[in-house]
């Protein structure tokens, strides 16, 4: 048995009885501290030309050629264009992989009859797909959902199909023995005990579609923040660069916490959340 | 059905299911006659033709080594960083706003800057960005695997006064490497994304290029043949990767199932 990768800081934290105050001071002072630490790094960098200000932008024009973007239409239009391009992806990701996920994740037949064709598939890097989109599909909405698509699809998949083959024996068997039709016993055994697995898989998915579907934008040109950034390199405009860098990060950090906050609300009843709430 | 019956049905799936897949795309690519959609035959004779192995050197070898390079710096980098993170408390929470923020951001995001920063598009500029990207699932897997370390291992090996960095490395190194080897097989099926995507938005040779030139002058066949082959590797690399893991980390499997779980 092989330990799981884990992808992110997992939340579970050694007993803590209480938060004593040093403990405070390190767990919101020191975080914000070494942020600050870290822009200010930037700034002087940059500032005492260790690196010349027009490869690295202070982190005070930077800042400021983002206020002046989020001032402008054109950002926010990009912005939503590569949010729907990331929202259409994940969500027809989700449609296509829970329920293949189930049906696999329940048949050790189907498992194995498609084990080889999805172990090929699944590491096929979906940027090697782009240059192929570009020419058959276009530089359309439909190649960025493709793409986003295909990237987020399988890590919900695998996700699912081992969520659904982790549920407990003795609970289908209870349901079976209860006389609980087929389907009963998916709504109410299989898919709420995959159901952890499934969000931990959405979660990855998301991070993979907001990659592809700015990727998309970049390599192909379908509009959307990616867009925009190729356009501001091809007149070498390096404030604007950073500055977009910083907004996308930002989006992915946003979209993060958002997918985390989901999860926590979708299993507020399972007992992972409970213990990160108490502590 | 007797248990013998269905494991040979079982196998017998999992052998004509890809088989019948692959008998599928080649019908329908007969079927279509489209220069868009090569029969398979075809695309291997390109990749043949190709990669293999008249211009190996020219189209698959920087990108190897690329993969190469940036995932053991990212290794490294990665284990050297999390070791004293997974230990320290407030090295962590210093750290954790960083780590966060260059994980969510889209790595495609960083490639103008990349170029812009390093003055380079040769290997300077994908060896450091493939590292950069591949260090984040090695060093939260490392800080992971030694926050995961039985309390009572360390205090032993404290109370028998051995010294920290034989603490380091005799038992919190080799306690989180399972964890480890896990975050490494994930950065390295995304060193193969992330070299496709530096190389396919500027380069002058290797994979990545082959399909940047062949989407720029509309040909399909050589587009596919190196489509087929960046899965092929991801799949070689992952196996490959496989088998050095179960190698290394005998002694844990073995530790393991010792162990009732």
């Amino acid at each position: 048995m092989s330990a799981a990768p884990v992808l992110e800081g997992s939340t579970a934290r050694r007993p803590a009885s209480g938060l004593r105050a040093p403990d405070r001071v390190v767990s919101v002072a020191v975080p914000i501290l070494s942020v600050l630490v870290a822009l200010g790094l930037w700034e002087l960098i940059s500032r005492t030309e260790l690196i010349s200000q027009r490869d690295l932008p202070a982190m005070s024009t930077t800042v400021q050629a983002l206020w002046d973007m989020v001032q402008t239409s054109v950002f926010w239009i990009a912005l939503g264009h590569t949010v729907r391009g990331w929202a259409i992806g994940l969500g027809l990701a989700a449609l296509l992989a829970i329920p293949i996920g189930i049906a696999l994740g329940s048949s050790e037949f189907a498992s194995s009859a498609f084990r080889v064709p999805i172990e090929f598939l699944r590491p096929i890097p979906s940027a090697a797909l782009i240059p192929l989109l570009f020419l058959t599909l276009g530089t359309t909405l439909k190649s960025e959902v493709f793409l986003a698509t295909f990237g987020a699809f399988w890590p919900l998949l695998v996700q699912t199909m081992y969520g659904v083959r982790d549920v407990d024996p003795i609970a289908t068997d209870t349901a079976r023995s209860f006389r609980l039709t087929r389907n009963e016993r998916l709504f109410r055994v299989t898919l709420p005990s995959s159901l952890p697995y499934i969000m931990t898989g959405l979660r990855i998915s998301s991070t993979v579609a907001l990659i592809l579907a700015f990727t998309a934008e970049l390599f192909m040109g379908t509009p959307g923040l990616g867009q925009r950034m190729n356009y501001l390199e091809s007149f070498g405009l390096n404030d604007q660069i950073y500055a977009l860098a910083l907004a996308t990060g930002l989006l992915g950090v946003a979209i993060h916490f958002a997918i985390s906050a989901l999860e926590k609300h979708v299993l507020r009843w399972h007992p992972s959340q409970r213990k990160a709430a108490a502590s | 059905m007797s248990p013998r019956l269905y494991r040979t049905l079982k196998i017998g799936a999992e052998i004509t299911v890809p088989i019948l897949l692959l008998v599928g795309w080649w019908l329908y690519t007969v079927e279509r006659d489209d220069p868009k959609f090569p029969r398979p035959t075809t695309i291997i004779v390109e990749m043949r033709k190709l990669f293999f192995f008249d211009q190996f050197d020219t189209h698959v070898v920087p990108s190897l080594e690329r993969i190469g390079l940036g995932f053991a710096i990212a290794v490294v980098l990665g284990v050297a960083i999390g070791i004293p993170l997974g230990l320290s408390r407030i090295g962590r929470s210093a750290a954790m706003p960083h780590i966060e923020y260059w994980r969510a951001i889209p790595p495609p995001a960083l490639l103008p800057i990349s170029i812009i920063l390093l003055h380079s598009i040769g290997n300077t500029q994908k060896v450091a960005f493939i590292a950069f990207f591949c260090i984040f699932p090695v060093l939260l897997n490392t800080i992971d695997g030694v926050r995961g370390i039985e309390p009572t291992l360390i205090d032993t090996a404290r109370s028998f006064r051995i010294p920290s960095h034989e603490r380091i490395r005799r038992i919190v190194f080799p306690a989180a490497l399972p964890q480890i080897f896990a975050g490494m097989r994930t950065s390295l099926a995304l060193a193969v994304i992330v070299m496709v995507l530096s190389e396919y938005f500027s380069s002058t040779n290797g994979v990545g290029y082959v399909l940047l030139i062949s989407k720029n002058t509309f040909q399909f066949l050589p587009m596919w043949a190196a489509i087929v082959l960046i899965g092929v590797l991801g799949y070689l690399l992952n196996a490959l990767f496989l088998l050095v893991e179960r190698h290394v980390l005998a002694w844990h499997r073995g530790w393991r199932a010792a162990t009732p779980l």
